[in-house]
């Protein structure tokens, strides 16, 4: 009971803390942005492991993060091989493959008004289905390694792709254009110069959809058939002998993995689009 | 992007019109033309052992030297022995034909004649489509109207508490990047373990996926009077909850609706995996199943059948989110 006491007490603490960081009159600095949220995250876990502990949860239920922790700690090895396998193998291959087909379809698309027409509809409508249940057919066509992973993810993620490149390529406003073809520019050219760079701030949009979609695509994948490793195999054959601190370990390492990858996309889309209004503060 | 202007540059270039077909049938005759195509490779194996069993010479005469042939090389030496590529029982690839059939059976045909259809036994049959239809549309719908209701809520509290807004609001957004559909099994042996099982372990799953979206797309809309309009509210005195619903409220609504059609979208796909893990009907455990027996005919129906959901969803909301914004005077 104390622990659980303690976990009010806590979450109070932290709570008053955050009120008065971002009441006070240093709100608005980088440091009380970074502190409002972390403190808010500890007290979360910090909470979940005193009701945890004190009130006795069967670890099957949910286990307390000291456990996660240690069953990561315990089992980096094989979270390692999984993470190749899964996210290195997997999700990476399929999403750059995925990625750079729907660049090159949205490209012919912004050439040909008529397929630009026909395709976009149904790009815009599939993007939308839950492509996820092509799952079970690519695993039997490629069988249980990571190419039927690949593939799976390469559906996921060309449609959401194409649909935003397309976006972009229109971006451009009629007067630019005329000002290119003004200074005699062939397509080519324009593309260069003009609409790809005009066109980025959607594409890297794409970029970070796509990112979560690829590791849903490949860890969802691994439930309709795997190697002996990859996260998907380990989360269903965990969860099977109600190794709970191993489940959420592999959750936890797809959790960073989605976090890096979307730090990364977001590092190279200030590289890239530094004049966009929206990078400017 | 401006309709109007796009009609026009197409109505200029409308010469390169194919056969003078609209593109999208065109693209989507094309892709089914594809499709039959691609089952003749896909197939050929199976095929010619059956035209090998038939009584046919095939050129390379048994089963296990064919295994290592490429597929392509096979079709084109057995040009004559193809005939049944696209009738095949269980397909690696079933012709659309064939999808259609098997959708039109497990739907119309098992509710009309079958023992255990609608007609006989008066409630969908649990071997036909419909039935799982049904299971996961009420999953959906469920899992829909929570994490819609829990965004909405949580999206008020995040524009009216800067505290809220600068806690949760990093965390939503980091969330977001987690493939969160890897819970899923988690949450449903979880669930089962506490005794809650049937339609609610798979609600929780879509009201996960589609409580996002709409938290963000909330806050954005609820920040979207502008200054003007909120100086307006001053001027009148009015108090925190009247700004809430005569100013934030009404204006957000182009951007709920917005969210309201992916995050739809999602808690199918949410229904569908939360499926996986507990065979108890929707159409999730039947393409399991059908990948489990080699069904691929049902896999395919399943899929189809998933999709037409998904659009009648995402379009229901459209027509909704229309005839809203018509009647609020807000459609140009």
């Amino acid at each position: 009971m104390t622990h659980v006491l303690g976990a009010f007490a806590v979450w109070i603490i932290g709570f008053a803390v955050n009120l008065r960081l971002a009441n006070g009159p240093a709100h608005d600095t980088t440091a009380a942005r970074l502190a409002v949220p972390l403190i808010f995250g500890a007290t979360i876990l910090v909470m979940w492991e005193l009701i945890v502990t004190g009130l006795d949860v069967p670890q099957v239920i949910l286990p307390p993060p000291s456990h996660i922790a240690a069953s990561f700690a315990a089992n980096t090895g094989l979270l390692w091989a999984d993470f190749v396998q899964t996210i290195l193998k997997g999700a990476l291959s399929g999403w750059v493959i995925g990625c750079a087909a729907a660049f090159v379809t949205a490209l012919l698309v912004d050439r040909y008004d008529y397929l630009r027409r026909g395709l976009l509809p149904l790009g815009n409508f599939m993007a939308a289905l839950p492509i996820v249940g092509t799952a079970p057919i690519l695993v039997m066509w490629f069988g249980f390694g990571w190419q039927s992973k690949a593939a799976v993810v390469v559906l996921m993620v060309y449609f959401p792709m194409l649909v935003n490149t397309v976006a972009g390529l229109q971006e451009t406003s009629a007067m630019q254009r005329d000002l290119m073809h003004t200074y005699a520019a062939t397509w080519g050219e324009t593309l260069r110069k003009l609409r790809l760079p005009a066109a980025m701030p959607f594409v890297f949009n794409g970029l970070k959809i796509t990112s979560t979609l690829a590791l849903i695509g490949a860890i969802v994948a691994e439930f309709f058939g795997s190697p002996t490793q990859g996260l998907g195999f380990r989360i269903s054959t965990s969860i099977g002998q109600l190794d709970l601190g191993l489940v959420w370990s592999a959750i936890v390492v797809a959790a960073l993995t989605g976090t890096a990858v979307y730090g990364l996309v977001t590092l190279a889309e200030k590289i890239t689009t530094f004049w966009h209004p929206s990078q400017q503060r | 992007m401006s309709d109007a202007a796009v009609t026009r540059r197409s109505r200029i270039k409308s010469g390169t019109a194919w056969l003078g077909l609209p593109p999208v049938l065109a693209v989507i005759l094309g892709l089914i033309a594809l499709w039959y195509v691609a089952v003749v490779p896909m197939n050929v194996q199976e095929t010619l052992t059956r035209a090998e069993r038939a009584g046919v010479a095939v050129t390379p005469a048994t089963a296990v030297d064919r295994r290592d042939a490429g597929n392509w090389a096979l079709v084109l030496g057995n040009t004559h022995a193809l005939g049944e590529s696209w009738s095949l029982d269980r397909p690696r690839l079933p012709a659309p034909h064939q999808v259609v059939t098997e959708l039109y059976e497990s739907t119309w045909v098992e509710e009309t004649t079958g023992r255990r259809g609608l007609v006989r036994s008066g409630s969908f049959s649990n071997r036909g489509l419909i039935h799982h239809a049904l299971v996961t549309l009420n999953a959906t719908l469920v899992g829909f109207l929570i994490g819609t209701t829990l965004g909405i809520v949580l999206a008020v509290g995040i524009v009216h508490s800067r505290v809220m807004d600068m806690s949760v609001m990093p965390w939503a957004i980091v969330s977001q990047t987690i493939p969160i559909v890897a819970l899923a099994p988690m949450i449903i042996v979880v669930l089962y373990s506490v005794g809650v099982q049937g339609l609610l372990p798979k609600a929780v799953i879509s009201a996960y996926l589609s409580f996002f979206p709409v938290v963000v797309g909330m806050v954005k809309g609820l920040r979207s009077p502008d200054g003007m309009q909120m100086d307006l509210m001053r001027t009148y005195n009015a108090s925190t909850l009247a700004v809430l619903f005569k100013l934030r409220l009404p204006a957000s609504v182009p951007y709920l609706f917005a969210s309201l059609k992916i995050a739809v979208a999602a808690s199918l796909v949410g229904a569908i995996v939360g499926e996986l893990p507990v065979q108890k009907g929707g159409l999730g455990a039947r393409m399991l199943a059908g990948s489990y027996y080699g069904q691929t005919a049902q896999i395919w129906a399943a899929l189809f059948l998933a999709a037409g959901l998904a659009a009648l969803l995402v379009w229901a909301i459209a027509a909704i989110e229309q005839r809203t914004l018509r009647r609020m005077g807000m459609t140009p």
